[in-house]
């Protein structure tokens, strides 16, 4: 997982985006992860007949390269498909800035490694402001130091201890958790029997 | 020290602190669907790990499953269907597939079977497991990665969330229901209003609620951004969940799955029960609702461009106008299904309103039963006969159909919807297609008009 990113950075205003409209569910139905960068933001970014459409930042120059997404509050609303977070990375988004991420989708990103930085609404007005000019401009987020620097301003931006941490490891989790079993096998005898669920086949 | 419901599952439920300021939460019970799952088994075969408490996982086929006819529509939803059984097989997981009477939308099925109680911890890869909130028992939904993980693990990675009380005390008007109560709530509070909480209902409107609207209320908390919903254990909790399949084999405790007096939240809301009504949603986010008998909302002297843009763009994609009356919408579908409302007593409710009358003959209207069970009983209580005779397309199979629309009930671009969904997003029920939210009851009161109504003019009428 990359401890810094760095790219171009696009606008994306509306509020409330959620992960139908990230992943709509056509592109759900698959047992893979892969093959997703083409469902995502389908409907904004392509027409009916898959012509793009001009009126989407990133199938616009110079935005169609971008790294990173400046976007409304509430992103990422919506249902649990981790599908959304697999196609923006696949997609080549890297970082997400905003002011508010909903629960799973923010747990969904930290997995696989797409930095989500939380700022004021003040810095992402001034960002996505910044972000719209047309010549393009490029954010670094500096995940160690929890700065994004742009120019010669730096901007600090909100990331949980934990998440940060899982981004500058780049930690496999499951692997990782699996090494307190031994705790987990002591709670586990601290069950009462009727604790232990145990579905009928 | 008083604690909150929610700070007293968290702890009930705490593995160990980890270093890097998580913690392992132990997961009682784990639901999967043929969605979000496959690429969690493919991640253990990879890692070469095993699952570590098989008995603990219950898999229901309910997303992507035709309810016209039991058999897969095409091959790609038959592929996640059977990719499911072939993982539970080998993971020695409980299946319930297609043909299984016991198969439904897993948040149905979960309580019917007698598979939450209070005091439990519920994950499954689904973001409507708030539901079982409403039991006292602290359920959420997860990524595939964390489906993964909790195979591997029984546990979670961990991070404490802030507490939200939400109390709606006072009597609710006749045609008020649970799900208005929750529009309301998400329509206060807003969108994302609780992300990174964990919301408390509590009043006597919650307590006056029966375990079928506890449950929809619970469910659309994700609605707001709220990661976790909870209510606190009653005796209506408790006797609900005896009697079922897995009664006997549970126990977590019972009434001490509550808040302590003077417990301390990080936020508050109140609400007078009396204040709301039977709400529709207008726009393309859940908070976008308006009371069914007012009208579509204009621009405001005070509003910000962003809310302006944001409206524009939501009367837009569903072609209203600002200040045409809600009941004036003409309707081409009506929709009762979803783990929102599709248990029997929503089926029982929309039944009340279109017994001895007819559909309008424009509308498709379809009914999908939260469950196979639900479905029989509602089939032996001669429901299906009133929702037949009034024109209603009544599917013999389960599952959550034209709610996200990943099976073949697929809207058409344009085709605008009453829903008893939880969900009015774009796109939601298909490219193009527009949501209108609302109780179960207002879906069947516009089914027959064929344009959104209001359900209190059909309570009058039986009154008279």
């Amino acid at each position: 997982m990359p401890k810094i990113v760095h790219g171009l950075a696009a606008a994306l205003p509306l509020a409330n985006v959620d992960t139908d409209v990230i992943m709509p569910k056509r592109f759900l139905i698959t047992i893979t992860c892969e093959g997703l960068a083409e469902g995502t933001f389908a409907d904004l970014r392509f027409h009916d007949d898959d012509t793009p459409r001009t009126d989407f930042v990133l199938n616009t120059r110079p935005w169609h390269g971008a790294r990173i997404l400046v976007v409304g509050d509430n992103f990422g609303c919506g249902s649990s498909r981790e599908h959304a977070v697999w196609g923006l990375v696949q997609l080549g988004i890297q970082g997400i800035i905003g002011t508010s991420f909903a629960g799973i989708f923010y747990d969904n990103a930290r997995k696989n490694g797409l930095a989500l930085p939380i700022v004021s609404p003040e810095v992402r007005d001034q960002l996505m402001q910044a972000a719209s000019h047309e010549d393009g401009v490029s954010y670094t987020i500096d995940i160690e130091n929890r700065i994004i620097r742009t120019g010669e301003t730096e901007l600090p931006f909100d990331m949980d201890d934990a998440t940060q941490t899982a981004h500058l490891e780049g930690r496999e989790d499951t692997l990782n958790s699996l090494e307190f079993a031994d705790a987990n096998r002591n709670y586990e005898r601290g069950l009462d029997d009727q604790q232990r669920v145990r579905v009928i086949q | 020290m008083s604690r909150t419901l929610y700070d007293k599952l968290v702890d009930a439920h705490k593995v160990c602190d980890l270093p890097d300021g998580d913690m392992l939460i132990y997961v009682d019970f784990h639901i999967m669907n043929e969605y979000t799952s496959s690429q969690a088994f493919s991640g253990l075969d990879q890692k070469g790990l095993s699952v570590w408490r098989p008995e603990a996982h219950l898999s229901v086929v309910d997303h992507v499953n035709a309810t016209r006819q039991r058999d897969p529509h095409d091959a790609a939803s038959k592929l996640l269907i059977d990719n499911l059984e072939a993982n539970c097989e080998k993971h020695n997981i409980a299946f319930y597939g297609l043909g299984d009477r016991r198969q439904g939308i897993e948040h149905v099925v979960v309580p019917e079977q007698g598979l939450v109680a209070p005091g439990m911890l519920i994950a499954c890869g689904d973001s409507h497991t708030t539901t079982y909130g409403a039991f006292g028992a602290l359920g959420f939904g997860i990524g595939t990665s964390e489906v993964e993980h909790v195979l591997a693990t029984q546990t979670l990675r961990y991070k404490r969330l802030k507490t939200m009380l939400v109390k709606i005390d006072g009597d609710l008007a006749p045609g008020v229901t649970a799900k208005d109560i929750i529009m309301k709530v998400v329509q206060v509070v807003g969108a994302g209003g609780a992300n990174g909480y964990a919301v408390e209902f509590s009043g006597s409107a919650i307590r006056a609620q029966e375990m079928s609207g506890r449950m929809t209320i619970c469910n659309m908390a994700v609605e707001l951004g709220g990661r976790a919903a909870l209510i606190g254990a009653d005796q209506k909790a408790l006797e609900a969940i005896k009697g079922r399949a897995h009664s006997g084999t549970l126990d977590f405790g019972g009434l001490e799955w509550n808040s302590d007096a003077g417990a301390d939240y990080d936020t508050e809301f109140e609400i007078d029960a009396a204040d709301i009504a039977p709400l529709v949603s207008w726009g393309t986010s859940p908070d976008q609702s308006v009371p069914v008998d007012s009208l579509v909302p204009a621009e405001t002297e005070g509003m910000t461009p962003k809310a302006r843009e944001a409206l524009n763009r939501a009367l837009d994609y569903m072609d209203l106008k600002a200040g045409q009356a809600m009941i004036d919408i003409e309707i081409d579908s009506a929709f009762i299904g979803s783990c929102t409302n599709s248990r029997i007593e929503d089926l029982r409710a929309a039944a009340a309103i279109l017994k001895g009358k007819k559909v309008a003959g424009s509308v498709n209207a379809i009914v999908v039963p939260g469950s196979t069970y639900t479905r029989l009983q509602a089939e032996a209580e001669g429901i299906d006969r009133v929702f037949k005779e009034a024109g209603f397309d009544w599917r013999p199979e389960s599952g959550c159909s034209m709610c996200l629309a990943m099976n073949d009930d697929i809207a058409m671009d344009g085709e605008r919807i009453a829903s008893s969904t939880n969900r009015n997003f774009e796109g939601r029920q298909d490219r193009g297609a527009r949501t209108h939210l609302m109780s179960p009851e207002m879906v069947a009161a516009a089914a027959i008009h064929g344009r959104i109504a209001d359900v209190r003019d059909f309570l009058s009428e039986g009154a008279e």
